[in-house]
Formats: structure tokens, sequence, C-alpha cells
């Protein structure tokens, strides 16, 4: 049980001009649970790596104090526990069980003591597998309840958790919730920062919003806050509860439409099994289902970037199927948009990303300025056309993933969870601007978990089945 | 920054620097297995490519700034490869090793206070120059000196300046404005945002 | 559960320190006698090592590679062309000479690096990180520290595929430029996890500076031992047999 105190706090990163945080004052006592909330870019991040000690005093500037239980947090490292957003970087070892003993190694906890302490906490977070498991087998929200297990294997007094379920398929963040809900006791102060405010309420009895700048904006008990400026949380970003009802988008029915795509039967290896389905012009198809249902490797046949194991993909009347087109012709007429946005970046500018597609289809060089400076104002990415994209935040490199696809202006396209871990800002902008396109004319396909985004925009909705079970399942030696 | 002593973050970047090359490695292969044919009349050409496997042992020195990179980075990589399995067995890892004290020693020389381009140059030769001696006597002493010792050595050692010592520090020039070096002082040498 | 073999049981270590003891002195000389003798050593460890053949054959065909690149090379570069000409390709003279040459060096490159595949096909990095702390003493940070971004292996690969069908989707058609492109993506993607894990470690005290205890204990005991000073022996053994019979060639020339 921890009491964390915190006085004019203020840190700037080096390199930076503004301060992430400044002038921040907050008292969180013995057992609070606390619901951290604010638009991005508020510190919510740098606040508690300051808490949980880990602000490099050579990589920043800092104002102010910061104490939990009365000592400078990063005196007082071994009562903090930190889950982060992302599964993949907070395992460490290979074996599941290697990973949570690894943080009572740390600590010089007795060897003898070790692995008693690792089954318990496997048990309270209700993790499913032997201690052997390979750590890369996992589920992002296996992997999640693994992280928090190794956490709580070390007996925190505070429990803080940046984002836990943000990379998390909402069954899998519904098991993480359950486990942290289950695993806290009354004897731990959990400090938590989330963008979906309505599911994680029943972990929390206080909810601070944190002023962008500086200071804190609201501290209370959530009904009390969300009352006083949920209108104003929900405008800047946050998913407030009662502040989501969103507007549906359909386009108008008409009745005939000329299939931009088919796909007969197509499938892949055990990862998908046999799926038919078409897109038209003006259209917005929703592809659902759980984890390991093969929606993103339905995206990938659909793109043209996988050649189907069976079936066929037609793409109006051209005789070749997709993925045996030139990847220039590809560009041109399907554009793919990947979950992770890095991943389509090739070049150190925003504007020479934009670029590229065009001069790639040999477009003249007043063309290719034409569309660039378009792009650039329709999806608000002007001021940063000379920014490297990897620089981009979230909701910025979603934009520009998005702008990259349109640059060849191809009448198709294939997005792969693209609102996943959106503030309702960007979220707002990005359903606008697809239905915008649908309008003009496009096509749309889009796999995605978000059924707030298939009930405002879909015209259809496929359903993809559970998972076929993996038919070579991977055992380790021993 | 200062003191020579590895903070976490060093020693995970050093080890990840030499993973990402086993797997950049593994692809470059694949691609050149097509093309590997036209090395077929001038084996030594291959070497060529050399410049690759030692690249990581430059990169590696010119981010962390600490004594040891280069040598733990070089070893690292040649133990991910043994492990992975290739051609060589666990021979590369003394062999990784040999590389490794090649671009330290550039970077010792000048008192690991250097890590301009003349200075990644260096470290890229005599890493190629150490890569090119231990061939010569282990794996090379059957082959005639001058068609083909003394050039295999002459293109390693030309291949590990460009690609090991060019190639780390235009990587690294490029990887600043990326925010990815931004907790080392090599990607803090940009203007303030 | 199936007995394991002796070899496979031994201390990480002592299996790596033993392949390295005995195959590096085997690189001091040339003549096919020496791998000859190395390989019947080593094939006849095979079966006590826990490697089926299976695995063998798949961690041992680029062997088969090398020795193929080391034969066209050696056709055309060896230095001793002495003997009896037995064919002629285009310029290159096929001699006795060449073909002794030829065959002490493919045998080589199996001899000096089946020792190598067969203990490390049967070591687990974990296992192995353990025992370079526990028993040779490395520094441990750095052990620990190598295992975990080992662990992101399988991770960058398949982040090369997605890359590469990402860069097809922007219209990147393959070559060098692809290439390029997608291992610097590659770069930046591992260098960020990089970042993020080394945080998360220092989270969970790996920089507190506490002496850290263990929760998987390496022995190393006397078969281990053994272990080492035999494979010592043999590699004496061999060489010293090859030097009584006077086919001992030097590298040095």
């Amino acid at each position: 049980m921890s009491d964390v105190a915190i006085r004019g706090f203020g840190w700037r990163h080096a390199g930076r001009r503004a301060w992430a945080v400044r002038g921040l004052d907050l008292h969180v006592r013995h057992g609070e649970r606390v619901l951290l909330l604010g638009p991005s870019g508020a510190g919510k991040s740098t606040l508690l790596a300051a808490l949980a000690g880990l602000l490099p005093e050579d990589s920043g500037e800092s104002e102010g104090t910061v104490e939990i239980d009365g000592l400078d947090a990063r005196k007082a490292r071994d009562r903090v526990g930190v889950v982060f957003q992302d599964p993949q970087t907070q395992l460490i070892m290979e074996r599941s069980g290697d990973d949570v003993a690894f943080g009572l190694e740390n600590r010089g906890v007795p060897g003898g003591d070790i692995w008693p302490r690792v089954s318990d906490a496997l048990d309270r977070v209700g993790f499913p597998y032997p201690i052997n498991r390979s750590t890369t087998a996992l589920s992002g929200g296996e992997a999640q309840r693994l992280a928090l297990a190794g956490v709580l294997a070390t007996r925190p007094g505070l429990l803080l958790l940046d984002e836990p379920t943000a990379n998390l398929d909402p069954a899998g963040a519904e098991l993480v919730r359950e486990a942290v809900g289950r695993a806290c006791g009354p004897e731990t102060t959990l400090i938590l920062v989330e963008h979906r405010v309505a599911e994680s309420l029943p972990l929390v009895d206080r909810v601070v919003v944190l002023e962008p700048g500086g200071g804190v904006r609201a501290d209370g008990a959530p009904e009390l806050v969300f009352a006083a400026y949920g209108d104003r949380l929900a405008e800047e970003g946050v998913w407030v509860p009662g502040f989501t009802a969103i507007t549906p988008l359909r386009s108008t029915p008409s009745p005939v439409r000329s299939p931009l795509l088919t796909a007969e039967q197509t499938a892949y290896t055990h990862r998908l099994p046999p799926v038919s389905l078409s897109c038209g012009a003006g259209e917005v198809l929703a592809v659902t289902g759980p984890n390991g249902a093969g929606k993103s490797t339905l995206a990938l046949l659909l793109g043209g970037l996988l050649a189907p194991t069976s079936g066929r993909i037609t793409v109006g009347d051209e005789k070749r199927p997709p993925h045996r087109w030139r990847a220039s012709t590809l560009a041109g007429r399907i554009g793919s948009v990947f979950q992770n946005p890095e991943h389509q970046f090739v070049t150190g500018r925003v504007a020479d990303e934009l670029a590229l597609g065009p001069r790639r289809l040999g477009r003249s060089t007043a063309e290719v300025t034409r569309i660039v400076d378009g792009l650039l104002d329709r999806l608000r990415l002007a001021p940063l056309a000379g920014a490297n994209p990897y620089t981009l935040s979230g909701g910025e490199a979603r934009r520009l993933s998005v702008a990259t696809a349109l640059a060849t202006a191809p009448r198709l396209l294939v997005l792969d969870e693209p609102t996943f871990g959106q503030d309702r800002r960007t979220w707002r902008e990005l359903v606008a601007l697809l239905a915008e396109l649908r309008d003009e004319g496009h096509g749309i396909v889009a796999v995605t978990h978000d059924t707030a985004f298939s009930r405002t925009l879909a015209d259809r909705t496929l359903a993809l089945g559970e998972p076929s079970p993996d038919p070579l399942p991977r055992r380790r030696r021993r | 920054m200062k003191g020579n002593s590895w903070r976490t973050i060093d020693i995970v970047i050093a080890s990840i620097i030499a993973v990402a090359f086993g797997v950049i490695f593994w692809a470059w292969n694949t691609v050149w297995s097509v093309t590997s044919g036209a090395f077929a009349f001038f084996p030594p050409a291959q070497t060529l490519l050399y410049g690759v496997w030692l690249l990581p042992a430059v990169l590696s020195a010119l981010i962390i700034r600490k004594p040891g990179a280069s040598i733990y980075t070089e070893t690292v990589a040649a133990l991910i490869s043994a492990l992975l399995g290739d051609q060589w067995g666990a021979m590369v890892i003394p062999q990784g090793l040999v590389q490794g004290l090649g671009a330290e020693l550039a970077f010792a020389a000048l008192r690991y206070r250097s890590y301009r381009l003349p200075t990644a140059l260096l470290a890229g030769a005599l890493t190629g120059l150490s890569a090119a001696v231990f061939d010569f006597f282990a794996w090379n002493s059957e082959y005639a000196l001058w068609d083909y010792r003394v050039p295999y050595a002459a293109i390693t050692v030309v291949s590990a300046t460009v690609v090991a010592g060019l190639g780390a520090w235009a990587l690294v020039r490029a990887l600043a404005p990326t925010g990815v070096l931004d907790r080392f002082e090599a990607g803090r040498e940009r203007a303030l945002i | 559960m199936t007995p394991v073999p002796p070899l496979a049981r031994r201390n990480p270590v002592a299996k790596l320190g033993a392949a390295l003891l005995f195959a590096l002195p085997l690189i001091a000389t040339v003549d096919p006698l020496t791998p000859a003798l190395a390989l019947a050593v080593e094939l006849t460890v095979i079966p006590f090592s826990g490697v089926r053949p299976s695995l063998l054959a798949r961690r041992a065909w680029p062997l088969l590679i090398a020795a193929a690149g080391v034969l066209i090379s050696m056709l055309l570069f060896a230095a001793d062309r002495g003997g009896d000409l037995l064919a002629t390709a285009g310029p290159f003279d096929v001699t006795t000479g060449v073909l002794s040459g030829a065959a002490g060096l493919t045998l080589r490159i199996f001899a000096v690096a089946l020792p190598g595949i067969l203990v490390l096909a049967t070591t687990d990095p974990t296992d192995l990180a353990d025992a370079l702390v526990q028993n040779a003493r490395l520094p441990e940070r750095f052990a620990i520290g190598a295992l975990a971004a080992f662990r992101l292996l399988p991770l960058l690969g398949q982040e090369w595929q997605t890359l590469s069908l990402a860069r097809r989707a922007r219209g990147l058609a393959p070559g060098p430029r692809l290439f390029l492109t997608t291992a610097f993506a590659l770069l930046v993607g591992a260098l960020r996890r990089g970042v993020r894990l080394a945080v998360a470690m220092d989270a969970r005290g790996f920089d507190a500076g506490t002496p850290r205890t263990h929760a998987r204990l390496q022995r190393f005991t006397t078969a281990d031992g053994a272990l080492l000073i035999a494979a010592v022996l043999l590699s004496a053994g061999i060489l010293t047999t090859t030097a009584l019979l006077g086919l001992f060639r030097p590298i040095t020339g």
C-alpha cells in the first residue's frame, strides 16, 4: 500500500522546447484507485514514468518532487510495478515462468522463494498455461496478463497501468481488466491511464483529468467529473461514457452496384478457411470476427499481397488475379492500409511519402505537387510536410498511411483495423473521411474489431467464424 | 554522456542491433541467392557482401559510444547466427570476436572520443582487416596467393570500409531523425523541436 | 520421459567449450587426414548427442553449399596445381593436387563445423545464458540483455515479411531499393522495441544494482569437466597422429 505525493512536478524531454508536464500537484492516498485522463499530449505517460522512477536524469530536465511513501520515486522503485501498452516489449524471457521470475531475481529474492511466488502470481491473473509456455506463442491478451503477473509477483504497493488494453482486441482486453480487478486487493494503490473510459470505470473510484500544458483540470468521483467536463473531454478525444453517440453515415442505397472486387471460396492455408465476398463501388464492407479468424490474412489477399492457396479473387474485368499484378499496377488500383502505419513508410519526409506513389505511376511533377498538396490539406498534414514520418503521433501516422494509399487514386481501399488504438477525435475524422471517399465512389473493405466503426459506416458486415485450431501445434523440446 | 558504464538501454540496443542484423543477413541471403551464380567466376567477389556482416560492429559503437560496443555486438551477432544454425558451426564465435576487435581498436585508438566519419571509416577498414587476416590463414591457405588470397583480403577491406564504415555512419545519420536514438548522444545532435 | 542422451545433458558452457576446444586446433592444418580423423570421432559421437538425423540434416545442409563453393573455387584458384593432369575445364587444369587439396578443405569444413552444430542444436538459449553467467562468470547484465533481444528474433522475422508486403502495396517492385527500405524500417522498428524493452526491464528492477539471485540453477559437474578434457585430448591426439605420419601442413604455409 503506497501513498503518492506529487508537488510542482514538471518534465521536459531533452531536445524539446515544450514541457511535457508542468506545475502538477496531486496526492493519491493509500489504496485509492485513480483513472488518469487527459487529451493526447497532456503528459499522462510522462507522469506515470516519473512515478515509476523511470525518467532518466540524463534524458531531460525536471522540476518539483514526486514521492512515494515519502521517498523520491527513483529510490522507491521496488514498491512500484508498471504494466505498459505494448505486450511484445515488456516480456523479457522465453518461457512464461522465467519471465515472472525475472523481477524477483532482480530484487534478490532467494532462489527457493521464487517459484511459489511465480505460481501464485500466475494463478491470480488466471494465466491458462504451464510455466514453460513460450512467451512468443501468447496472444496479446495472454501476454498482458503474464506481464501483470510479473509485476504482481514483486508485491508492489503502487500499481501503474499505462493503457494496458489499448493494443488488444475486445475479448482480450476484457480478460485483462478482469485480471486487474481480481488481482488488486484493497492493499494496492492503483493509477490507470486509459482512453476507453466506460470499460475501466468498474476498476476505479476517482478520476483525475490533466490539463495539457500543466496542472489538474478536474479531480473527483467519476460521475461528478464526467457531468462537469464530459463534453469537453469527448471533444478532445477521450472516449467518455454517454458522449460517444454517433450518427450513422450510411450511403444512399443504390439498387445495382457493379462489384469492384469479388472473392470466390478464397482460402489461405489453415489461417483462413474459404470465404466468398464482393465489394462494389460506393460501398463499405466491414469484416469482423474473433482474433485468429484470419481477418488480417483476408485483407492481404484482397489487397493483392498474398496469393490464395485456393479459390480466386477477381477485380473488375481484369483477367489476372491481383497478386500477379506488378506492384505499380496494384498501387494504382487497390490501396492497402496496414494496421501499423509505420510498416508502410519508406521515405524520410511526410511530403515525399505522398509523392512516392504518383511518381512511380509516371505523373508529371506539376501533377505530383497538386496531389501531394491536396492530400496534405485534406488530412490536416500540411504543417507536418517536412517532418520525419517516424516522429508522427499515432493519429497523424494513421492519417498519413491512409493518405499514401489515396495518392495513387485507387478505386478500392482495403484497411486493416483502421481505428485501432485511436483517440475519439482521430476516430471521428477517419470515419468522416472514409464516408466521403465512399460517396465519391470508392469501394472500401475494412477489417475491424471496432463495433462502433461498423455500426456507423458499414453498408454490409461479413462475420468470419471461430478460428480453426492450428493443425501443427508447435511443441517445445523437453 | 558521462562515464563508460553501460546503461540497460545500451546493452539492449547493442544486442538488438546484433539480432536485427541476423534477420537482415538472413533476408540478404535469400535476396541474393538468385544472383549468386554471377559470383561463381570470381568467388573472391563474394566478399563484397562481407561488409554487411561487419556493419553491426561499427554501427553499435557509433550509437552506444562506450568501450566494448564493437566487440560485444559482433560477438553476440556471431553467437546468434551459430544458435540459428549456419555453415561454420561454433567457429563464427571466435571469428566474430576477432572482427569486433578490429573495429574496437579504431575507437580505442581515438580514446572513445571521436565518432565522426573518418573514425567510422577507420573502424570499417580495421574490422575488414581483422576479418581478412582471420580468413587469410584460417580458411584460404590452400588457395593461390595472388589470384585468390590477396584479392580476397583486399576486397574484404574495401567492402568493410565502404559498407561497414561509411554505411554505419550514413545509417546513424538516417536513424537520428526518426527519433529512435533520442536516448543516445548520437540522436540528440539535431535541432530543438 | 525418454532418457536424455549423455551429451545433451551436459552443461551448455561445457558443451560449447568442448566444441570450440575440439574444433579450433583443427584449423591449424590443411591436410586431408586431420579432418578425416576428426569426422570419424564426430560421427561416433552423434548417437550420444541427442540430435536426431532429421534435425542434423536441417542444420547441416548449409555445409553442403559451403562445400560446393569450396570445390568450385578450389578448381579455379588452388595454389597446388601439381600432380597428374586428370581433365581440363577451359583454361583450368584439374590435377590430383587440386583434387586432394579440395578434398582436404571440404572435409575440413565438415569437421570444423559439425561439433558446434551438434552441441548448439541441443542447447536452449536461456540455459546457455544461465550457464554463461553462473559457470563461466560472464557479466550478468550483458548475458540477460542479449537473451532478451534474442527473444525478439522470430518477431523480427515476421516483421520482415509484413514490411515486404507493405512495400508491394506502396508500389515498390523487388530490387535494391526495396531491400534497403525494408532493412531500414526493420532496424527502426527493432531499435524502438529495444528502447521500450530496456525501460520495461528497468521498471522491473534490472538496473537496481542489488545482486541478482537465480531462479534456474546450472551446475558444472565433474562430467562437464571431463567433457572439456576429453575434447582437448582428442584434438591433440588427432594432430599428433597427423604430425607423426608427416602429413601436417600448417596454414601459415
